[in-house]
């Protein structure tokens, strides 16, 4: 039997588990973004290491996400920093991998016109090629942002986890409606950020829509 | 206008200068070999020659996006590697067969690029860019905010030439501009493009495959063959009256001699008067003076000189008035600026003779024969003023 009466009862907590999830969402892709955006100027710089640095992410990206968390445990501890090392981790191969290919999708004669006409190293790669690559980068941080909010659940089990908390709690007392409201909202909350960030992305490129879509 | 003071032109000069890309092998694509040439301020030198021949890799040079192996380049006797490279390209328009515009900058901040990058203040980098759209043709108005993707290939071709020379540079770089177009609109480009270097004099290096094209655009024309070697440098009617080499005849081809037609225009030849009477003229006087002219037609004209027919000298009647009944229907009608060859094309057409040339408000000036044409195409290039004189009597 299912307590809906849970749910009007419980409102403010089901609000802070919500405000703690959207913070754990944004500490890590914000620090993955950085880091992301780092590692691939370098990457543009010294083209040999982006398949040792894509290599090294894309083999966190493969360690189960309990597994890692459980790894880090005996170092950080159940602490905050355990959780945001995976989920950062999470993102980094999604981020530099759509990074590169939004630098690699700006087209040769566009290049070749900015050196030509005298643009330095610097002013190409931040007034040319980094604006033209927004729409891939805008691209990989949905689909980086969507898969953390996912993600944060899991970080419920070493005593963060926002929502997570909620619905682990849930099933732990048997209070259904408590899982279903954990789960409604964090799908709820992916959707409305998943939304945001394609609004957002579209703003910031109003040249794509002039041409009628990316 | 607003625009800052032109610099004067610049000259450019090649000494010497080799590109190898590979040390073993000479003939790469685009190596250039020993090439030595020198580009005077204010003409249009136009670099044509197969793919391959390293053509491109000159033009590339000269802004340094390809460094030379060895040689130097000099841009008013100054060697382009002891100046600042940003600083150099600065200095030089660069247009591309691509176009290359950006195409998230609106249209007006692609124009105003190397101002911007110079740091000129605001309101004069946004003036500099409606008159720059005006100057190639586009209306500012509806172009300035519009995105690179939201035009025409052609309107993208004017941007970058507007692009271009947003700096005044005294140097462009024109790889292929009018090569991404159809013939129709690479027809207009290139006639607008040649107005407005009558303004602007740049010193510009012109890159094409095409050989009418070059002969078109080109004050000098520098023919290069396969393995970067300068074949022929010199004025397209040098090129296709003396072909030096038997590679440099292939490429400018079989059919040379009507090329040299469409460097010259009516204008360069000296007219031949015709014999010209009014209506209303006396037939006796009429046929008097029509009697002694090589020519043996008489030109009917109105009160104000503009040509209303021909009439046959043995058919101008014996007495009375000269009518408008006895002409017969006009050759075609040209003017000074008619190039020879569309004008031999036109005679040809209607089947006569003789075509009449007449200025701006339609009154005669002269007429061209078909055999002065062909006297023209005759003559070498160094007796071209003789033969303009020659062909009074021809």
């Amino acid at each position: 039997m299912i307590r809906w009466d849970w749910i009007p009862g419980n409102l403010g907590q089901l609000a802070a588990a919500l405000a703690d999830h959207v913070l754990l969402t944004a500490i890590a892709v914000s620090v993955g973004f950085a880091l992301s955006l780092a590692l691939a100027l370098v990457i543009y710089r010294r083209r040999s290491l982006y398949a040792p640095i894509a290599g090294f992410a894309g083999i966190l990206y493969t360690i189960p996400s309990l597994a890692l968390f459980a790894f880090l445990v005996p170092f950080t501890g159940l602490s905050l920093l355990t959780a945001e090392i995976g989920l950062v981790s999470y993102t980094l191969l999604i981020l530099i991998r759509n990074i590169m290919a939004g630098l690699d999708s700006v087209a040769p004669d566009i290049r070749e016109a900015a050196e030509g006409m005298g643009y330095t190293p610097y002013q190409r790669l931040v007034r040319v090629e980094l604006p033209l690559a927004t729409p891939l980068i805008v691209a990989g941080l949905r689909i980086a942002t969507v898969t953390t909010i996912g993600l944060v659940m899991v970080t419920a089990l070493i005593g963060e986890g926002g929502l997570g908390q909620v619905m682990l709690r849930g099933f732990n007392f048997r209070n259904y409606a408590a899982v279903y409201a954990g789960a409604a909202v964090t799908v709820g909350l992916a959707i409305v950020v998943d939304l945001a960030l394609t609004g957002l992305g579209r703003l910031a490129t109003p040249w794509a829509r002039a041409r009628g879509g990316t | 206008m607003a625009a800052p003071p032109t610099p004067s032109a610049s000259t450019v000069e090649f000494r010497h200068v080799t590109k190898r890309y590979d040390s073993r092998a000479k003939n790469t694509p685009g190596a250039v070999n020993d090439l030595s040439l020198t580009v005077p301020a204010g003409k249009i030198c136009v670099l044509v020659g197969p793919s391959g021949c390293g053509k491109t890799t000159s033009l590339k040079m000269v802004n340094r996006l390809i460094d030379p192996t060895s040689g130097q380049i000099l841009i008013d006797g100054v060697d382009i590697m002891t100046r600042e490279v940003t600083e150099l390209r600065r200095g030089i328009g660069y247009v591309i067969q691509q176009v290359g515009l950006f195409p998230h900058q609106t249209i007006g901040e692609n124009v105003i690029t190397v101002p911007r990058l110079m740091g000129w203040p605001k309101a004069r980098q946004r003036a500099r860019a409606d008159e720059l759209l005006a100057l190639v043709g586009l209306e500012p108005g509806t172009h300035r905010d519009r995105y690179p993707a939201q035009l025409s290939g052609g309107e993208r071709q004017r941007v970058g030439v507007a692009r271009a020379l947003a700096a005044d540079p005294p140097i462009m770089l024109m790889d292929e501009p009018f090569g991404a177009v159809d013939p129709i609109v690479r027809e207009r480009l290139q006639n607008e493009f040649l107005r407005l270097q009558e303004e602007l004099a740049k010193t510009i290096l012109f890159v094409t495959h095409d050989i009418d094209e070059a002969i078109k655009m080109g004050d000098l024309v520098a023919v290069m063959d396969r393995g970067g070697i300068l074949a022929q440098f010199g004025a397209p009617e040098e090129i296709l009256a003396q072909p030096a080499s038997d590679f440099v005849a292939r490429f400018v081809g079989v059919d040379r001699g009507l090329k040299r037609l469409s460097l010259s225009r009516v204008g360069d030849l000296e007219l031949q008067a015709a014999v010209t009477a009014q209506i209303g003229d006396d037939c006796g006087d009429a046929r008097r003076r029509a009697a002694t002219d090589p020519f043996p037609y008489l030109l009917l004209v109105d009160a104000d000189g503009r040509p209303i027919g021909w009439v046959r000298r043995d058919a101008i009647p014996t007495e009375g008035r000269l009518t408008e009944a006895i002409a017969i229907p006009m050759s075609p009608l040209l003017d000074r600026r008619t190039t020879l060859k569309d004008a031999l094309s036109l005679l040809l057409e209607a089947d006569v003779q003789a075509g009449i040339v007449v200025d701006h408000k339609g009154r005669v000036e002269g007429i061209v024969t078909v055999d002065a044409i062909a006297e023209r195409l005759r003559s070498s290039p160094s007796d071209v003023a003789a033969a303009s004189a020659a062909s009074v009597d021809a």
